[in-house]
């Protein structure tokens, strides 16, 4: 077994990994990159349309085009970059002392680093546990992002004549490419009575190409045996319960599965990482550090993003809270605040913040509103926004001089009519 | 002498296993789907039960070969290195009814000789059990009940079949058994005709059908039931150390939870009477799911929360007329055997029924079996990194670097295993397909559902073989229609 040091270890060779190696790098940081594939880049590989680096690269680039330029990046750094590793567990040692486990095709290898930061992305939902019944063909069934691994990686074409689940902008993008390489796509349903993503991807991918859209609606059935071949959607009633009675058929031969993301934690939760059941993700504090000392988590794994450009942002503030780290053997204890959860937001990050520095919090809320201030009340700020939604990501940049003045053990975030 | 068995289920395997001991028999199993053990055998609830819920008066051949199929199990479970444990069974009861209903099973074991069942309350039933609900009085505990991987053992039966000679055809649909002059001339199927001396219908839901074309049994009809199931991701919090069962009442089957071989835990199933046409219906239901679920609710602590659900899925067992196994050898036609409506406890006793019809096929048709001395009894089970030490993981990849890639994050699955499975399939003369490699390495088993495996497992598949990716097959069909561009360009 071959055992090698690091200050850092981040684990997961997409945006939010490599944003955080080149970052740590820069820092100072001997910092070891390790990614499972034999590529570095994670889901922008398969991104081929646009709406990436807007805010990072102040140009509208496709996601293989912002990940070509990041890695770009890296290659100039002194980032050891390890591919076709994978990390198998994580043994913490001491508090400035975590083994990373990984297995290669040279055999087991440990790195030892004072801190780790964790950017393994997120997983899909997948069509069982968002509780979608009936048959299960063999073929025609995929989740959004196998889907589009096929099609715009490999060249792929997954189905002709497609149902795509849920309205998050995976599913509006998916139906976009579909269309585009001329497979029919008949349907989305969403489930609440609004879209999941982002307005430029409703009128951009659906109402540009002509798809129904669904709210309010569920799939209550796939029907197939060797493939799919229709699918059963109903409107969800007052109790939330689909009606029989309001049940129709779609024939397609493929159904994709776009219901939402989930933070992929597994290796977290093995070492007994603190979650928060609101974001599926770990409880952080303003340097993303979760609640073992020296484990940062930035992008998809810590929050769901929209924008790859938050997915970066964290990755570099997860750096610089690992040179914090290391520079004082240990993030300095500090009496921490508390950041609640008030009307209207559904979700928060960072969830503690000590007043010291600068803040950016990101959140969603529970419902779209509008005309609001979105508030923490506590400390005096505010914004005014014409709408808020949950498919919009919240992201605020409260300065320090403002946290400072926080005399309570607690904060509170809430979304208020103006 | 030529045996052609109607099946590659668990049935039919292990009696093709039996009768592979012996001399002088050419052994072809029969197979309409592109791999073994697609239909019942993949879907059941895993159990190998004691004996102590079969009436001895009303049933007293599923009686006797369950009792047997336990021990029968043990050994082969070690010689096909079969993931199995026995970590017997705990028939839960809320109340007074249902006490008095499991009860009744001890006396049922007393008749069938089945060892160390009896009721345990209270603090012992705790102790045997930290998962138990705090609705259940008390169980009936029988220590013998154990549970394997059900895909597994007919892989592994499968495997030794062909070690030891024997042949398997898939995708091949028998559709009549051929008589001549009162004696079986072979069967007819999607792929020809297949000569055999004797045919043994081991057809699982279509054995009425395959007994009706030899002209026998005319009022013999399986009724499809189908059992549903909830599969919890292993990393739940709420893990059953028993195999944990409601007492049937007259109103409910009992509904199992218990933890799979493979850490799973697995909640089912339902018992519903299906029309004689949805014979191949494994579609699931809402109201199934809602009340394994509740049922659940009785043997559990707690239940994990829905969003750890990773799978849901059902099999459709083979209902005989008054539950009654019809497995018999014909006088006319000559050398026709059913081994029919093999339903609960089928997978159990199904060593048993191997060794019932071998002793049968000597008596009935003067047979005489000699045990072969070159038949090899074992087969070695795969090399899995899951759940191996660092040390081990280290060593197997010194030996294969191959283990050191890992394909499926959710069950650490590695390209070693991969091709292994893709190995062993072609080794059986079945087709390779995603879901085969699937059921072998178990990658895409877990959280993620195979959504980041699929694809990469697609692509060792389509390298090997020398295909597109589009055209590995999932289960039935290809995996993707075709090449985007080329049929854009071509406007299809």
């Amino acid at each position: 077994m071959e055992t090698l040091v690091y200050d850092v270890v981040v684990i997961g060779g997409g945006p939010a990994g490599i944003a955080s190696a080149i970052k740590a790098d820069s820092l100072g940081l001997k910092t070891a990159l390790i990614e499972n594939r034999d590529i570095l880049g994670g889901i922008p590989l398969q991104c081929i349309h646009p709406g990436f680096g807007i805010h990072y690269f102040k140009e509208d680039l496709t996601g293989t085009e912002f990940i070509e330029r990041l890695i770009d990046r890296l290659r100039v750094s002194s980032v050891d970059v390890y591919t076709k590793t994978h990390v198998h567990a994580i043994d913490v040692i001491a508090h400035d002392e975590k083994i990373v486990n990984t297995v290669r095709r040279s055999g087991v290898t440990r790195f030892v680093a004072k801190t780790i930061i964790y950017a393994t992305g997120a997983r899909e939902r997948h069509l069982y546990e968002i509780g979608v019944v009936g048959d299960r063909p063999g073929s025609g069934i995929y989740t959004a992002g196998e889907a589009q691994a096929l099609m715009d990686i490999y060249g792929v074409l997954p189905g002709r004549e497609i149902v795509i689940i849920g309205s998050g902008d995976v599913g509006l993008i998916m139906a976009r490419r579909f269309s585009l390489e001329g497979a029919r796509v008949k349907a989305v349903v969403e489930m609440l009575p609004y879209p999941g993503g982002l307005t430029r991807n409703i009128v951009q991918c659906l109402y540009d190409f002509n798809i129904p859209l669904y709210l309010g609606h569920v799939v209550t059935g796939v029907k197939g045996r060797n493939r799919v071949e229709k699918v059963i959607v109903a409107r969800i009633g007052e109790n939330g319960k689909p009606l029989k009675e309001t049940e129709f058929e779609i024939p397609c031969d493929t159904v994709v599965v776009a219901a939402g993301l989930i933070p992929n934690v597994g290796l977290l939760e093995k070492i007994g990482v603190a979650m928060d059941p609101a974001t599926r993700g770990p409880v952080v504090n303003e340097l993303l550090e979760a609640s073992i000392p020296g484990v940062f988590v930035a992008g998809n794994a810590l929050i769901i993003n929209d924008l790859v450009d938050y997915v970066v942002e964290q990755g570099e503030l997860a750096a610089k809270g690992a040179k914090l780290f290391i520079e004082n053997n240990g993030v300095p204890s500090v009496d921490w605040v508390r950041v609640e959860k008030g009307r209207n937001i559904r979700l928060v990050v960072p969830h503690y913040i000590s007043g010291e520095r600068d803040v950016v919090i990101y959140a969603r809320v529970q419902q779209p509103e509008r005309n609001v201030y979105v508030s923490i009340p506590e400390i005096g700020y505010f914004i005014r926004l014409t709408s808020v939604k949950p498919a919009e990501m919240l992201r605020l940049w409260i300065p320090g001089r403002i946290l400072s003045r926080v005399d309570t053990r607690r904060i509170t975030l809430e979304v208020k009519p103006a | 002498m030529r045996i052609v068995i109607i099946g590659a289920g668990v049935v039919g395997l292990s009696i093709a296993r039996v009768l592979s001991m012996y001399k002088g028999l050419d052994i072809v199993v029969v197979e309409k789907e592109p791999d073994v053990g697609w239909g019942a055998s993949k879907a059941n609830t895993s159990i190998i039960h004691p004996g102590h819920e079969e009436d001895p008066e009303l049933h007293p051949l599923r009686a006797r070969l369950c009792v047997e199929g336990n021990k029968l199990w043990r050994q082969w479970v070690k010689e096909l290195d079969i993931p199995a444990k026995w970590p017997g069974e705990l028939m839960v009861f809320t109340n007074s009814e249902e006490e008095k209903e499991a009860l009744r099973y001890i006396d049922t074991a007393r008749r069938n000789n089945v060892p160390g069942v009896r009721a345990v309350y209270g603090d012992e039933l705790r102790r045997l059990e930290p998962a138990i609900s705090p609705m259940a009085v008390g169980a009936v505990y029988a220590p013998t009940a154990g549970n394997i991987s059900p895909f597994e053992a007919v892989a592994a039966l499968a495997e030794n079949l062909v070690e030891n000679g024997g042949r398997i055809l898939v995708n091949t649909l028998v559709k009549s058994v051929r008589i001549k002059d009162k004696a079986v001339e072979g069967v007819e199927t999607s792929g020809g005709f297949i000569q055999a001396d004797i045919v043994i219908n081991a057809a699982g839901v279509h054995a009425d059908e395959i007994s009706h074309s030899a002209g026998v049994e005319e009022d013999f009809v399986i009724r499809p039931r189908k059992g549903e199931y909830i599969v919890f991701d292993e990393d739940t919090s709420v893990k059953p150390l028993r195999l944990l069962h409601t007492t049937p009442t007259s109103l409910t089957k009992g509904v199992y939870a218990i933890t799979t071989t493979g850490g799973d835990l697995l909640i089912g199933p339902t018992a519903v009477d299906m029309p004689y046409e949805l014979k191949e219906d494994t579609s699931t239901t809402l109201e199934g799911i809602e009340y394994l679920l509740r049922e659940a609710g009785k043997l559990l602590r707690e239940l994990p929360p829905r969003s750890l659900i990773t799978r849901t899925f059902a099999g459709v067992r083979p209902e005989p007329p008054h539950g009654e196994w019809l497995i018999k050898v014909y006088e006319e036609p000559w050398g026709f055997i059913n081994v029919a409506g093999i339903r609960s406890p089928g997978l159990t006793a199904a060593p048993a029924i191997a060794y019932y019809v071998a002793d049968m096929i000597s008596k009935s048709y003067a047979v005489s079996l000699e045990h072969r001395s070159d038949w090899k009894p074992y087969r070695r089970g795969f090399l899995r990194l899951h759940g191996k030490s660092l040390r081990e993981i280290d060593e197997l990849v010194s030996v294969n670097p191959d283990y050191g890639e890992v394909v499926c994050y959710c069950r650490t699955v590695s390209k070693a295993e991969i091709l292994e499975a893709v190995k062993r399939i072609k080794t059986i003369g079945a087709q390779v397909t995603l879901d085969g490699v699937k059921f072998r390495t178990k990658a895409g088993f877990g959280r993620c559902q195979g959504s980041f495996c699929r694809w990469r497992i697609a692509g060792i598949i389509a390298g090997l073989e020398g295909k597109e990716m589009h055209e590995v097959v999932v289960k039935m069909e290809r995996y993707g229609l075709g090449d985007v561009k080329k049929m854009l360009r071509e406007g299809a």
